[in-house]
């Protein structure tokens, strides 16, 4: 059965390679950006997974990192845009179009405001936790709307994509294959981490905090350090993302946002490394159709997933691969 | 600012905590007895406008467009308690989340289609159209007044159900002890699904109530919703002393932070600037007001789980 | 697969916009990015009903629409699919402001032309306007402009200022008193999607302003005017027309009458198939048109007209057809200025009651051939 999930798992992952290759080739540019799109949206549930599925955290909240992550690159290539220096009093800092130095600053705004979010909000659980971190996405997103230094509600309109050395990225095949690398090193990254004793802990917590506790180790601790990397690694989907769009506005912090990722995992299925990938896909493949069959389109995406939660609980790859409930 | 006004802006405040409490004794209400997370309580909240307006269209009539609000929502209510959320009582909290979010879809879009996309008109009746004259001279609009005094009296009716009824007393012990009152033989699935239609028609009655002041629209739920989980979640979820005391502690610091904020901030910064950094901290303010609540109580007020 | 392609055919006789689907211009393709789902999509449909109401029957015209659900970052996919894969010719469609700064610069950029049957900010008339973008509504501040001229000539002193804090509504407040000569007394900004707005009345009624202007777009409009009309508050109350319109109108009921708003077009404007537009609107469709119906019919015109003079693919003779702007607008006179941006009357209306149907008249006109300030900024 592991090695029939195994086969799922690599099918979808190489299918995003595959459509977008098919694309090239039959000259549909826009199928490559839906590609793009559904591994960046991917990416960012990655990180959200890391939490909800291993750590437990149901956070209603990920849109704040993945709108840090979006307002990360916009405002360091807007300023580079229009040659203003970002920070210009006794020390110059310039913007920057460079995406490498982009994505590090997102990754690290976003794990700072993780860290703080996290360290405040994990005083909490349950219910509880689901609602703060719902507020702090709000905050972050009315202080986004009326912040009216770059651009408020209108959001930032950034005219060419950013740039990474070597690469043509206004090529859509070209932008394609750098964020699925990112995406593959970052499952890789998260498959050892999941193997590793700091993920075997986090998962022992989730199933028992007290036994991890008589080992002698923090739960706290162990959920903040996971929280920190599931929101800098959603920071970095979000850089991504407005690089996708060449644009970055509040939206990107909505709660619908935040409700979009983890309907990407349990789609996909909870407790999966590649379940956010198929979520995301499968998403991205709905609303595209969908929203040519019906002005109310949405309605059948509600009606799917209400059948997904409940009766199809291992979500896309539990159902194809036979097991209701994953790896424990 | 003159004392007069401040009375005034507390009665606002006052008002938009009341209407607040009709959502969230219904939320807190099915979490503490379900132990469930209802994130389309805002849907029911709607079903509840859209109800009134459509039937306040057909008569004419204000009581009967209240009473169609209170059936519809409770009705909506009972149906999606009977098909889809009993299934989830045992399931956890993410599932819970999902299911509901997916009914926000299913209701949001369901609503347009009925009703198109166009707001919808709702007006309050003549008789109270004005506004009435208080002591000292405040001028306030009678039906907000009567939204205070409608509101007051379902917290003290739902005090009384919960302190002096048979139901009540099933509600406090299924809140207490789930698997008691079944073995008591209390017929839990049909107290659920009355338990839930309560909160529904609550929430549907609030819809109808403040859809007469403002716009019967679809999506007029969900900014509601998430400003009655702060409430619930800073009374203490499944306390509805808790919800009644975070509803009005929500609706005072969102009006008069609105207010005062640009005030303060006018003492020692020029107009505009004050303007904007106030009214940019009076939108967070009531998340501010969760985070600290929260990081002094982690369950609320007067939470206990 | 999640295209809505639709395809008509025959001639708008009627509309003095005849002989032109036979004339040079080769077929069309329309790509139309508007809001058709969701909260707003009221204005997108009248858009698109507007626009194929002028379109009915022109063989010449293709089109591909595509919902963007008010959200910027599914609007500009849509563009990009239209541009790359469909290889639309002209694109229109997009209601929202910040819907059109995230697709506008990028959709030019790419060689598609541009006609906006909504939005006008003012990055897009000044610095940022570009050969191909054509602003068929009006410039963001138009409304507001007028409103403040009418309000200086008519004797209004002192106004208390109410917007959302968000960038429109402070254009828009700017807008006011770039042209208003009389006393601010107060300015309020209010949350984005706030509809409680008992605190703002109270402060309404203690302030000494004689005159309340507001700008509440959609449902905050609804329930301010609701709420204002019951709080008895007696201040006269002026706006620009997003919150009056039909659509809307029809919500708030006999709490508007007697407001005066600022508009380009009302359905009682005596022009030149004006008339005959509304009841062609209200037979097709079964509703009053509204001022984005307006907008979205004459964008429509404006395309036919350029499409009688030059084809699409040269697009120099393209856009020297379309700048001349030869089509007869439901609004009467119009002309582009040099940004692309209208030069045409901005008309004060008042609500009123016309049988059961609350609605809008004239009052007559705020500002004539007006155009706005940004112009200057453009360098094309």
């Amino acid at each position: 059965m592991i090695r029939r999930e195994g086969i799922i798992n690599t099918l979808i992952f190489l299918s995003l390679p595959a459509v977008a290759g098919a694309a090239l080739l039959l000259d549909e540019p826009f199928t490559i950006t839906l590609a793009t799109r559904a591994a960046i949206l991917a990416l960012a549930a990655v990180g959200l997974n890391l939490a909800l599925g291993l750590g437990g955290l149901v956070s209603l909240g990920h849109a704040a990192f993945f709108g840090i992550g979006g307002y990360a690159m916009g405002i360091l290539a807007s300023h580079a845009q229009s040659y203003v220096p970002l920070i210009d009093t006794w020390i110059v800092i310039e913007g920057t179009k460079s995406m490498p130095v982009i994505w590090l600053v997102a990754v690290i705004a976003s794990a700072f405001a993780a860290l703080a979010i996290g360290a405040l909000s994990l005083r909490t659980s349950g219910v509880y936790f689901i609602m703060i971190t719902l507020a702090f996405g709000q905050m972050f997103y009315y202080f986004a709307i009326s912040w009216p230094a770059y651009g408020g509600e209108d959001g930032l309109s950034i005219y060419v994509r950013n740039d990474f050395p070597g690469l043509n990225t206004l090529v859509p095949i070209q932008f394609f294959g750098l964020v699925f690398t990112i995406l593959a090193l970052v499952l890789w990254a998260m498959g050892r981490l999941a193997a590793s004793p700091f993920g075997l802990a986090l998962n022992a917590a989730r199933q028992n905090a007290e036994r991890v506790e008589t080992v002698g180790l923090t739960p706290f601790r162990l959920r903040l350090v996971a929280f920190v990397i599931s929101g800098a690694i959603t920071g970095l989907a979000g850089a991504l993302f407005a690089d996708l769009n060449r644009f970055v506005s509040p939206s990107m912090f909505s709660w619908q946002m935040s409700g979009e990722f983890i309907v990407f995992i349990v789609l996909g299925g909870i407790g999966r490394l590649f379940g956010p990938v198929a979520g995301a896909c499968l998403f991205v493949v709905l609303e595209h159709m969908l929203s040519g069959v019906s002005e109310f389109w949405l309605i059948y995406v509600g009606a799917i997933l209400l059948l997904v939660v409940l009766f199809a609980r291992g979500g896309l790859i539990g159902t194809l691969a036979g097991r209701a409930v994953a790896h424990d | 600012m003159t004392t007069l006004l401040l009375i005034e802006q507390v009665l606002n405040g006052l008002q938009s905590g009341i209407m607040l409490f009709l959502m969230a004794a219904g939320l807190t209400l099915i979490f503490g007895v379900m132990g469930l997370i209802n994130l389309a309580h805002g849907s029911l909240y709607m079903v509840g406008a859209f109800a009134a307006a459509a039937v306040a269209g057909a008569t004419g009539s204000f009581v009967l467009a209240l009473m169609a609000s209170l059936i519809a929502a409770a009705a909506a209510g009972a149906v999606i308690e009977m098909v889809v959320i009993r299934r989830l009582y045992d399931r956890d909290h993410l599932d819970q989340v999902l299911a509901t979010f997916a009914l926000i879809l299913i209701f949001s879009e369901g609503t347009r289609w009925v009703f198109g996309s166009f707001p919808l008109y709702l007006d309050v009746p003549a008789a109270l159209a004005g506004p009435v004259t208080l002591p000292g001279g405040i001028l306030y609009p009678a039906y907000r007044l009567l939204i205070i005094v409608v509101g007051l009296a379902i917290a003290a009716g739902l005090f009384l159900l919960i302190a002096r009824t048979r139901i009540g007393i099933q509600i406090r012990a299924g809140e207490s002890d789930r698997e008691m009152i079944g073995a008591l033989g209390v017929d839990i699935s049909r107290l659920y699904t009355i338990v839930f239609a309560l909160g529904a028609a609550l929430a549907g009655l609030a819809g109808a109530l403040v859809g007469a002041i403002q716009s019967v629209q679809v999506g007029m739920g969900e900014p509601v919703l998430i400003l009655a989980f702060v409430v619930i979640v800073i009374g203490g979820i499944g306390s509805i002393k808790g919800a009644l005391v975070g509803a009005l502690l929500v609706g005072l610091t969102d009006t008069l932070g609105g207010v005062l904020l640009p005030l303060a901030f006018g003492v020692f910064m020029d107009a505009s600037t004050a303007t904007a950094v106030g009214s940019a901290l009076a939108s967070m303010s009531i998340y501010i007001l969760m985070a600290i609540v929260l990081l002094y109580r982690p369950t609320g007020l007067f939470g206990t789980v | 697969m999640t295209l809505k392609t639709m395809m008509a055919a025959a001639c708008v006789a009627a509309l003095g916009t005849a002989a032109l689907a036979d004339g040079h211009g080769g077929k069309v393709k329309v790509g139309m990015i508007t809001t058709l789902s969701g909260g707003g999509a009221g204005l997108g449909i009248d858009v698109r009903d507007g626009f194929l109401l002028a379109a009915k029957g022109n063989d010449s015209l293709e089109f591909v629409i595509e919902d963007d659900q008010r959200k910027p970052d599914i609007a500009v996919q849509l563009a990009d699919k239209m541009i790359q894969s469909e290889k639309v010719d002209v694109m229109t469609g997009i209601i929202w402001s910040n819907l059109a700064m995230a697709v506008v610069p990028a959709a030019t950029a790419q060689g598609a032309f541009y006609l906006s049957p909504n939005a006008g900010p003012s990055a897009l008339a000044g610095r940022g306007c570009h050969q191909n973008y054509f602003n068929v509504s009006w410039q963001n501040d138009a409304f507001y402009e007028a409103g403040g001229a009418w309000a200086s000539e008519n004797g209004i002193e002192k106004v208390f200022l109410i917007a959302p804090n968000y960038p429109a509504g402070k254009d828009g407040m700017t807008g006011f008193k770039r042209t208003f000569k009389g006393e601010v007394v107060n300015e309020v900004y209010t949350k984005l999607g706030q509809t409680d707005y008992a605190a703002e009345i109270a402060q309404i009624r203690a302030s000494d302003a004689d005159t309340v202007y507001f700008f509440l777009p959609g449902g905050m409009g609804i329930s301010f005017m609701k709420q204002y009309s019951g709080s008895g508050v007696d201040k006269t109350v002026m706006g620009p027309a997003f919150s009056f319109d039909q659509g809307i109108l029809g919500a708030i009921g006999e709490a508007a009458l007697g407001v005066k708003n600022t508009a380009h077009w009302s359905k009682d404007l005596d022009v030149p198939g004006n008339a005959e537009f509304v009841s062609a609107f209200q037979a097709e469709y079964g509703r009053l048109p509204s001022l984005y119906a307006a907008q979205g019919y004459d964008t429509a015109l404006l395309l036919i007209s350029a499409m009688g003079k030059a084809d699409v693919k040269d697009a120099d003779a393209f856009r020297s057809a379309l700048k001349e702007a030869d089509f007869q607008s439901v609004r009467g006179d119009f002309a582009f200025a040099d940004n692309h941006h209208p030069i045409q009357n901005v008309y004060m209306r008042e609500v009123v009651k016309e049988g059961d149907v609350v609605t809008n008249k004239l009052v007559g006109v705020a500002l004539s051939d007006h155009s706005d300030v940004y112009g200057a900024d453009c360098e094309m």
